[in-house]
């Protein structure tokens, strides 16, 4: 039913441009009053009620009637033609077409703002409520400042503290790694490399950005983790076969594209006159981008590492295979640790109940690890705020 | 191109009246400037005084940006620019190799168009030549070079309360007199000024030319411009250029009241260009 009613939505749109069109076009008479909008936009705005009268009937009748019912179909039909016939009789010489169907225009992309904004909204609240039930069999105090993390042990505590560290030792590690990595390598190719080596070394790096992160998870595991555990004992350092370390390390590979593809577009956007004011004055290359580039370039940097960031919290996949599961409250990177977004991950898998303190934490994290983001953004945009418009 | 030999007053340094010294700063021979195939500048030859303003006036295109760049090896950032030729800055091959570029434009220093200040404070903005040249020992010395380069550009006044401000706050005047003083905190010899006054209104012009004419004491000043009226008030020589050539170079007076070449002639009198 579902193709049907699009067809249709379709067709009456398409009969209702051609008719509104042909109408319009009928109204020119020689010395008489020129029409003000083109025959074409007299038709775009019947065909923009027709497909809005049609999708509008067939949704409400989908909802009241199910989706398959056949009645949505017809639903559609007499829905694109109720709201299209008085569009079609309106046209007059006169009638302001073009200025009618900007408003359309307008309605239809705040439409679709609209239902972005709300399915955020939306989301937020599911997770705010179903934390709060989970609040209800533990308390807030115990979840937030536990150190001692364990759902399915008897009895089952939920201490966020070892998990939050965990993220944090993960992050820091792979911003450590990505971040000079990411800076430095945008700075060689805004700065340094001729346009045809920019040209293939852009494009290689940003392959780098489409591996999935399963990959690089085994990567991980199955390469770097053992590399390191070898590497330590081989130095008599003591390292867990999934370490955050080897974590880390993927996880910032992973950003470093991100951050240095941005940090490029961002240093290619300081105006040049900067830097002829600079070399004018007698600077070296590496003068110049460090006393003027860099700064000029600073807020749209530090957002690009603030989307880093997240996108090192955020991440399951690498954490999964290579730090383990381990809740250890640990801040030393060759011991296994295990992040919030592990924590969900495995927390929802397999057979539920879904009342559970153990599945509901999961909702709890899942708010922690939305309000950490939400943090950094606001950072990310303050800052960007405050030193924004200093060059022109 | 016809075979008509591009005629050129080599200035001697009796010559204009209105210069002091005598001393020639910038000398070229035969220069050639390429971009890519395409050649903007032809074998060009000028000898251009010390302490003195030499005006470049000549239609849009003809090249005056493109040879005041080599003056101070700005074109090096251009990566298909190509300069051939002879250029001396006090009788040293700028172009040799052996040169260090920095140092060169420390002594050539350089305003351009559009006012260019740094994002960064107004005292910043002047400090930042003398930091990277070490030319201060310490916070004091530092501090009376940024004055006395402020106090030079006739902009201290303004500015004495709010150092610490951006100098991208400033009007484009202001911020026009900022890019000169710091140009000249760092104690260049020549400053090159590509029609620095295009952007600004007429009073903040006549600060402006003021300034200039202060500083012809002192520097060697080229300048730039599209108006003939400033380079009559401001200049003591003036070079035509017409496509890539200079046509005639001499006296300012000389040039508006008699020039020796009908195209120069045609140009002033605004009937080309
Ligand atoms: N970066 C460049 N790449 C290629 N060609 C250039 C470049 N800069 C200038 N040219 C060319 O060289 C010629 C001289 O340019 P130049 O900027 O020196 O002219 P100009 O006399 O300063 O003109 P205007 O008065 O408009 O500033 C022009 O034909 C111009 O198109
Ligand atoms: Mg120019």
């Amino acid at each position: 039913m579902f193709l049907w009613t699009v067809l249709l939505i379709v067709l009456m749109s398409a009969i209702a441009y051609v008719a509104g069109r042909s109408r319009a076009a009928g109204l020119v008479v020689a010395d008489g009053p020129r029409l003000h909008s083109l025959p074409s936009y007299h038709g775009l705005l019947v065909a923009a009620g027709a497909m809005l009268g049609g999708l509008a009937l067939a949704i409400l009748s989908a909802l009241v009637l199910g989706t398959q019912s056949v009645v949505t179909p017809a639903a559609a039909v007499i829905g694109a033609a109720i709201a299209a016939v008085p569009l079609y009789s309106r046209s007059a010489a006169d009638f302001r077409a073009r200025n009618a169907f900007e408003r359309v225009v307008l309605v239809v992309l705040v439409a679709c703002s609209a239902v972005a904004v709300l399915t955020t909204i939306g989301i937020v609240f599911s997770v705010l409520f179903e934390t709060m039930i989970f609040f209800r069999s533990v308390s807030p105090i115990e979840f937030l400042f536990g150190s001692h993390w364990s759902p399915t042990g008897t009895p089952a505590s939920f201490g966020l503290i070892p998990l939050l560290v965990g993220t944090l030792l993960i992050t820091v590690i792979a911003i450590a790694v990505a971040g000079p990595l990411g800076l430095l390598s945008a700075i060689y190719m805004a700065e340094y490399a001729s346009p045809r080596l920019r040209n293939v070394l852009k494009p290689v790096l940003e392959i780098l950005a489409g591996i999935p992160t399963v990959v690089l998870g085994f990567f991980a595991a199955l390469t770097v983790a053992p590399l390191i555990r070898r590497t330590g004992e081989a130095i008599g350092l003591d390292v867990a076969s999934e370490s955050a370390l080897a974590a880390g390390l993927v996880m910032g590979m992973m950003i470093v594209p991100l951050i240095s593809s941005l940090s490029d577009d961002i240093i290619n956007a300081v105006p040049q006159s900067l830097r002829d004011g600079s070399y004018a004055m007698g600077a070296t290359k590496s003068e110049t981008i460090k006393r003027v580039v860099l700064p000029a370039a600073l807020p749209g940097i530090v957002s690009a590492f603030m989307l880093a960031i997240s996108r090192a919290v955020g991440e399951t996949m690498i954490v999964v295979m290579a730090a383990g599961l381990a809740a250890n409250l640990s801040i030393n990177p060759l011991d296994a640790v295990t992040t919030i977004t592990v924590q969900i991950a495995t927390l929802l898998v397999g057979d539920q109940e879904f009342d559970s303190p153990k599945t509901l934490s999961a909702f709890a994290l899942g708010f922690v690890l939305f309000f950490f983001t939400l943090a950094l953004n606001y950072i990310a945009l303050r800052i960007v705020q405050k030193y924004r418009e200093q060059y022109d | 191109m016809n075979a008509h030999v591009p005629h050129q007053t080599l200035v001697t340094p009796e010559k204009p009246r209105a210069l002091a010294s005598g001393q020639f700063k910038v000398t070229a021979r035969d220069v050639d400037v390429y971009y890519g195939e395409k050649q903007a500048i032809k074998k060009l030859s000028i000898d251009i005084p010390d302490r003195a303003v030499s005006a470049f006036i000549g239609p849009s295109g003809c090249g005056k940006s493109t040879f005041l760049r080599c003056i101070n090896r700005m074109n090096d950032t251009i990566p298909t620019c190509k300069v051939t030729g002879l250029i001396d800055v006090d009788k040293h091959d700028i172009y040799d190799p052996k040169i260090d570029v920095v140092q060169l434009r420390a002594k050539v220093g350089m305003v351009f168009q559009k006012p260019n200040p740094f994002p960064k404070s107004i005292f910043e903005n002047v400090a930042y030549g003398p930091r990277i040249h070490g030319l201060a020992a310490g916070k004091t010395e530092l501090d009376e070079i940024v004055e006395k380069s402020l106090r030079k550009a006739g902009l201290w006044e303004e500015v004495k309360d709010r150092l610490a401000q951006p100098g991208t706050g400033l009007s484009g005047g202001q911020q026009q007199r900022l890019c000169i003083a710091r140009a000249i905190a760092v104690n260049p010899e020549v400053i090159l000024m590509d029609e620095p006054c295009s952007a600004l209104d007429p009073i903040a012009t006549a600060r402006i030319e003021e300034l200039i004419d202060e500083l012809r004491q002192n520097y060697c000043i080229v300048i730039v411009t599209h108006s003939m009226q400033q380079a009559a008030r401001v200049s003591q020589l003036t070079a035509f250029f017409h496509l890539g050539t200079l046509v005639e170079y001499g006296d300012t007076d000389e040039m508006f009241t008699a020039p020796q070449e009908k195209r120069t002639q045609d140009y002033i009198t605004g009937r080309f260009g």
